[in-house]
C-alpha cells in the first residue's frame, strides 16, 4: 500500500484525491502530493534502504505509488563522484560531482521523473503517455514508454539539438516538433492535455512525476554517509529539481534518517535564460519571464512553473544563484571533462561555471563541503562543442610524421 | 465607454457564462471588488488580502501587471484587462 495522503494545493492548502490533476480548482495553484511521514518512518529506515537493489525505487515509500514499481527499475544510485582534481582546480577542500550523466537508460535525470510518472500513468490505466519537452525528457519518456508498452507522443521546439531529436526517434515514438520555443510548447501540450485523455507527464502527471527528482537528493545524502552537504548546486529550468532536491533533504530529516540539515541550496542558470537567478540576485519575489537565448537548450525556460518556489528555497537556505554566458558554459564543461573524466551537457557546464563563480564571490565556502548536481550526458549535445574543441593531430602512417607533432607539443620524455 | 475583463474559462460559472464582462474604472483591486459586486465569489478566486493571487495573471492591455503597479496599476476608461490562469490548461479534469 502507498503512503501518499492526497494532493494539496502549494497555495490556498485546498486537499484534492489521488487523480491526474495538476492545478487547483479554486486559486490555480499548483498541486502537490502530501505524504504520511509517520507511517513511512516506520517503513522506510537506512537499515531497510541499505538492504535495497541499487536503483531510485529503493526509497520508494517516499515516491507517489500505490503498488510496486513498475518502470525504470535500472534507473538512478548514480555515483557520487568525489572530484578532487575540480576542487583544487577550483579552489576548495572537498567537492563531489552527482554524476547523472549516465542514468540507465538515456543518460539524463529525467529517467527519474520519468520512471515515476509512468509508474503512477499505470496504475492510472493510462494506455498513451506524452510530454512537452527540452529534448531530456523526450528521449527519456520515448525510452522508456516503449520498455512499458504505452503509445507516445512527444512534443519539442524544432531548434532541438539534431543529436537529442535522433535520440528520441530511435524508440519509435510519435515526435512532434513545433516551430516555437519551449514555453510555447508547453502552452500547445496544456491545450492537448486538456482535450486527450493522455498521460502528460510534465503536466496532468506533474505532482507525481516531479517526486522522482527527490531519488537524485536522497541519493547524495546516502552517499555521503547519511549526511547533508554545506552546499549544493542545482541547475534551473523550470526550478522543479532545485526544490525536490530541498524536500529530499527536508524529508529525511522528517522521517529521522538525517541528524543534521543547514544546506545552503544555490541555483544555476544560463545568463541568455536567468528568469530564476536575475530573480534571486536582485532580491526580488517576482520572477520576470524571458526569451531564452542559450547554449543551454534543455535549461531553456523563459517562464518557469517553479520559479518562485526555487528562489524562495534558496533565499529560505541562505544560498544564492548565479548565471554563466555561453562562453563560460564550454569551459564548464571542457573544465569538468578534462578534471574528472566526466562529459557532460550544456546544463552541466552551466552548473560547474555557476559554481566556480559562487566560489569566487565566497558565496560557497572553500572549507565546505560541496555537491555538485550534473544532470545530463554530454554526448547529447555534442553540437554545443563543435569549433570549441582542441586540435585533432592529422598525421601520414610514419614515425617522423608523429614525432613532428611530439615536436610541437613540445612533449618531453 | 468602461473597462472590458476577459474571464478565463474556470470562472466563467460565476459570470453566468459571459466570457467578456464590463466595469467601471479604477486600479486592478477596484476592478477585481467590482466583479465581486457584480459576481459574487469572484474576488476570492483570483485575489487574497487584496494581492492577486500567484498563479493568477493579469494583463492590462496585454502587459503583465506584475511589470506594471500590480495591483495598483490604474485601469482607464476603454482599457482591456485579462484574468488568465497562470499554468495553462485550466483546473478541469
Amino acid at each position: 500500500m502507498g503512503y501518499v495522503r492526497g494532493l494539496k494545493c502549494r497555495e490556498c492548502g485546498r486537499e484534492y484525491p489521488v487523480d491526474p490533476i495538476y492545478v487547483c480548482e479554486f486559486c490555480f495553484g499548483p498541486l502537490e502530493v502530501v505524504y504520511d511521514y509517520k507511517k513511512i518512518k516506520r517503513a522506510l529506515t537506512i537499515k531497510n534502504i541499505e538492504k535495497r537493489e541499487k536503483n531510485l525505487w529503493r526509497y520508494k515509500e517516499l515516491l507517489p505509488i500505490d503498488g510496486e514499481p513498475q518502470v525504470g527499475l535500472n534507473s538512478g544510485y548514480t555515483p557520487l563522484v568525489k572530484a578532487d582534481n575540480l576542487a583544487r582546480e577550483l579552489g576548495v577542500k572537498e567537492l563531489y560531482v552527482k554524476d547523472d550523466t549516465v542514468v540507465h537508460p538515456t543518460l539524463s535525470f529525467k529517467d527519474r521523473v520519468v520512471a515515476v510518472a509512468l509508474t503512477k500513468a499505470k496504475e492510472f490505466g493510462f494506455d498513451t503517455v506524452a510530454c512537452a519537452s527540452t529534448g531530456n525528457l523526450a528521449h527519456s519518456v520515448s525510452a522508456h514508454g516503449a520498455k512499458a508498452g504505452f503509445k507516445r507522443f512527444v512534443f519539442i521546439p524544432s531548434s532541438l539539438e539534431p543529436s537529442k531529436i535522433v535520440a528520441s526517434l530511435v524508440y519509435e515514438p510519435n515526435l512532434v516538433a513545433v516551430d516555437g520555443n519551449y514555453d510555447e510548447v508547453n502552452r500547445l501540450c496544456s491545450e492537448i492535455a486538456n482535450k486527450y485523455k493522455w498521460a502528460f507527464v510534465n503536466i496532468n502527471i506533474r505532482p507525481f512525476y516531479a517526486e522522482g527528482s527527490k531519488t537524485q537528493g536522497f541519493e547524495i545524502i546516502e552517499q555521503l554517509g547519511w549526511e547533508a552537504p554545506d552546499n549544493v548546486v542545482v541547475p534551473c529550468a523550470s526550478g522543479s529539481l532545485l526544490t525536490k532536491i530541498w524536500k529530499s533533504f527536508k524529508e529525511f530529516k522528517e522521517i529521522g534518517i538525517l541528524k543534521d540539515l543547514q544546506t545552503k541550496v544555490f541555483a544555476a542558470q544560463a545568463a541568455g535564460c536567468s528568469p530564476i537567478t536575475t530573480a534571486i540576485k536582485q532580491g526580488t519575489d517576482v520572477i520576470r519571464p524571458v526569451k531564452p537565448n542559450t547554449v543551454a537548450k534543455s535549461l531553456a525556460i523563459g517562464n518557469p512553473a517553479d520559479g518562485y518556489y526555487a528562489s524562495h528555497i534558496v533565499k529560505e537556505t541562505g544560498g544564492h544563484g548565479e548565471d554563466v554566458s555561453d562562453e563560460e558554459i564550454i569551459e564548464g564543461i571542457k573544465l569538468l571533462a578534462r578534471t574528472e573524466g566526466i562529459f557532460a551537457e550544456t546544463a552541466g557546464g552551466v552548473t560547474v561555471a555557476a559554481t566556480r563563480k559562487l566560489i569566487r564571490q565566497g558565496l560557497i565556502g572553500r572549507n565546505e563541503r560541496t555537491v555538485i548536481c550534473i544532470t545530463g550526458n554530454g554526448l547529447k549535445t555534442q553540437e554545443a562543442l563543435a569549433g570549441h574543441t582542441s586540435d585533432v593531430h592529422y598525421i601520414k602512417p610514419n614515425m617522423a610524421a608523429f614525432e613532428d607533432v611530439l615536436l610541437k607539443i613540445g612533449h618531453k620524455e | 465607454m468602461a473597462v472590458k475583463v476577459r474571464i478565463p474559462t474556470p470562472l466563467q460559472r460565476l459570470t453566468q457564462g459571459k466570457e467578456e464582462v464590463e466595469c467601471t474604472p479604477g486600479t486592478v483591486i477596484d476592478i477585481i471588488n467590482n466583479l465581486d459586486a457584480q459576481y459574487p465569489g469572484i474576488a476570492e478566486r483570483i485575489s487574497e488580502g487584496g494581492k492577486v493571487r500567484r498563479f493568477v495573471n493579469v494583463y492590462l492591455n496585454e502587459e503583465d501587471i506584475r511589470f506594471l503597479q500590480a495591483e495598483n496599476t490604474l485601469v482607464k476608461d476603454g482599457d482591456e484587462v485579462s484574468i488568465v490562469p497562470a499554468i495553462a490548461g485550466g483546473a478541469h479534469r
